[in-house]
């Protein structure tokens, strides 16, 4: 039944994303996102004083020497709001939105299924996350290769990098900020299947994500730190060694998969056994 | 309780292929509230049923579970031979669907929109989905709307839109809850038509209402719901009374074609100078037309007109109500 029905699944997905994609306010909050770096660009670019190193977001000083380094100062400025902030809305409209449409009564008398159409509403806002992460990098690509040098780019640990490895390490900084949004995505599910109005489900995503740092800076809370899924969105940065320190990659991914299963069986608990009546 | 509704009995859930809705002891509590209190529904296949009830009366509620959008509190449902909701995959796709209004994505065309609900149905064939979205929208008439976006659709429009959803695919069963909201008269024609000519291939059609008036001129069996409750289901017919339930004579005779109606057990009052309308006592061993209108001229009335009125459905639901055909609560 699951095998056969599988190519089935792959197209309701495709369906998923193409409903998605085909919204005004996905790509107005990709464009937003995209722009974080542009600004940031330009700011740099033309204000009169060179940036005061050590001052500022991370790597600011970095993007004369190397322009790619627009894209990373924009992941990482983006990282605590602005990234959680789309994500949210994203993951908030998932089955709420649906169901403040009325058309979540009709997908399920399809029949779609209920798991089916949750696992692939989850896949479908992954993907979100990976055009948001991207988003920045392209914003910071073209950026940075219009206003600056793309030379040899600096790393924490002081070594040097060719411009194609420092793409490469972007990339992966991209890679690294959507797993960190993976397990905010299955709590944004989870809170889009209590309540038929997308706004609130939206509204409790952001604020957990907010709350979640707001905990991750109190030091009297540090027994708490690991298991709060913001504890390691800022440490990208360690993609910025040389050689890579891959712990804290390993450290989020097996974080953001914990949650993803908690709010994934929670999600999964509300769902099947909800009474539609949107 | 009504013959019509003894008459449905409480037979047991088996698998029956003549019955296309099976509901048994079927109760829906919302807090303490009973939406839907203990219903017993027997939809005969290839049946037109007309669901009927006043505002708040339970019937979108019944529908949600029989589509297994809403668990019931108690009791059991079976559609097309299957029990749900534990079989729902394999029934759904069977079934077409109006739940309480249409609802879209406005972002989409129409015929986005119906691709997105075909490709939603795990069994619909993609082979043939463009072909059979394009019939769905012909079907209602839609064809030159069928790349507007939703958002510019007008309230009748999305109502038919809706129904070619229900449409996408050949289905047994069609759940059409108040199919002809927001229609124009020409519109609401065309639905009726609709049904008909579904009826007539085979569908079982089941289309709750709160307008007697239109259930009466599509259906051939309707079921009757009041604050939850069933208070009458079977035929047309059964319901309203088989046998002549009410004659209107027109004479100058007044008083003498009283006497003759009394006579055949009726009970005769003056309406109106020059006219008695009478109603039988009992649905059965009333006359026929034809004998009253024998008798009458055979004991030398005036019959100047004539008319026999089976009794509408709106009279019989107040008579088993006691109530008329308002909001209940
Ligand atoms: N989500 C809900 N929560 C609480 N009560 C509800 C809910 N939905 C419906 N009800 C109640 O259940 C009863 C039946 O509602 P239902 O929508 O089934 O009526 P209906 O017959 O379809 O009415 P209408 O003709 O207005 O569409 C009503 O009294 C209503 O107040
Ligand atoms: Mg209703």
């Amino acid at each position: 039944m699951l095998l056969s029905s599988a190519p089935a699944s792959a197209r309701l997905f495709v369906s998923e994303l193409s409903v998605l994609f085909r919204r005004w306010r996905t790509w107005t909050m990709l464009a937003a996102l995209a722009a974080v770096p542009v600004l940031i660009g330009l700011a740099v670019r033309f204000s009169p004083k060179g940036p005061p190193s050590g001052r500022g977001p991370a790597f600011l000083d970095q993007i004369t020497h190397n322009g790619l380094f627009a894209g990373v100062v924009g992941l990482v400025v983006c990282t605590p709001l602005f990234l959680p902030l789309t994500v949210g809305v994203v993951a908030g409209d998932t089955i709420a939105g649906e169901a403040n449409l009325g058309t979540l009564r009709y997908l399920l008398a399809a029949p779609a299924g209920r798991v089916r159409l949750l696992v692939v509403k989850y896949l479908a806002s992954a993907v979100f996350c990976v055009a948001a992460a991207l988003a920045v990098v392209v914003g910071g690509t073209l950026t940075g290769a219009v206003l600056f040098p793309l030379g040899q780019a600096t790393l924490l640990s002081g070594d040097t990098i060719s411009p194609g490895e420092a793409f490469g390490r972007l990339l992966l900084m991209a890679g690294y900020v959507t797993v960190s949004l993976l397990g905010l995505s299955a709590i944004g599910l989870f809170a889009s299947t209590m309540t038929n109005v997308p706004v609130g489900a939206m509204a409790a995503t952001i604020v957990l994500a907010v709350v979640s740092q707001v905990l991750d800076a109190l030091d009297q809370l540090d027994w708490l730190h690991p298991w709060l899924f913001s504890d390691h969105w800022l440490s990208v940065a360690d993609l910025l060694r040389e050689p890579i320190a891959w712990g804290s990659f390993g450290e989020n991914t097996l974080l953001q998969l914990g949650y993803i299963a908690l709010f994934g069986a929670l999600a999964y608990g509300r769902f099947t056994t909800k009474d539609v009546l949107a | 309780m009504s013959p019509a509704a003894e008459g449905a009995g409480k037979p047991s859930l088996a698998a029956s292929p003549e019955t296309a809705v099976r509901t048994e002891g079927l109760t829906k509590r919302f807090g303490r509230h009973h939406a839907v209190d203990g219903l017993d529904l027997t939809v005969p296949r290839g049946a037109v049923f007309g669901f009927l009830g006043p505002n708040g009366s339970g019937k979108t509620t019944t529908i949600r579970m029989l589509l297994g959008l809403v668990s019931p509190t108690a009791g059991r449902v079976e559609v097309l031979g299957e029990e749900m909701p534990a079989r729902l995959m394999g029934v759904l796709p069977r079934v077409g669907a109006l739940v309480e209004g249409p609802a879209f994505y406005p972002f989409l065309s129409g015929e986005a929109n119906l691709h997105r609900l075909d490709t939603a149905d795990l069994r619909a064939p993609v082979r043939t989905r463009g072909e059979r979205v394009k019939s769905a929208l012909e079907r209602v008439g839609l064809e030159h709307a069928a790349h507007k976006r939703v958002h510019a659709y007008s309230l009748g429009m999305k109502q038919r839109l809706g129904l070619a959803a229900a449409l996408l695919a050949p289905r047994e069963l069609l759940v059409l809850d108040e199919p002809t909201n927001g229609l124009d008269p020409q519109g609401t024609r065309e639905v009726r038509s609709l049904i008909r000519s579904l009826a007539q291939d085979g569908t079982t059609v089941f289309v709750s209402s709160h307008l007697l008036a239109e259930v009466e001129q599509i259906c051939t069996h309707a079921a009757m719901l009041r604050t939850g409750k069933l208070v009458a289901q079977g035929t047309l017919d059964e319901l309203r009374g088989a046998a002549l339930p009410r004659v209107e004579v027109r004479t100058p005779d007044e008083s003498q074609a009283a006497e003759v109606l009394r006579g055949l057990g009726l009970s005769p009052e003056r309406s109106a100078p020059g006219t008695v309308v009478a109603s039988s006592a009992a649905n059965d061993g009333a006359p026929a037309p034809e004998e009253v209108v024998a008798a009458l001229v055979g004991a030398g009335v005036r019959v100047r007109g004539f008319a026999a009125a089976a009794a509408s459905l709106e009279e019989r639901f107040v008579e088993l109500t006691g109530e008329g055909f308002d909001v209940a609560q």
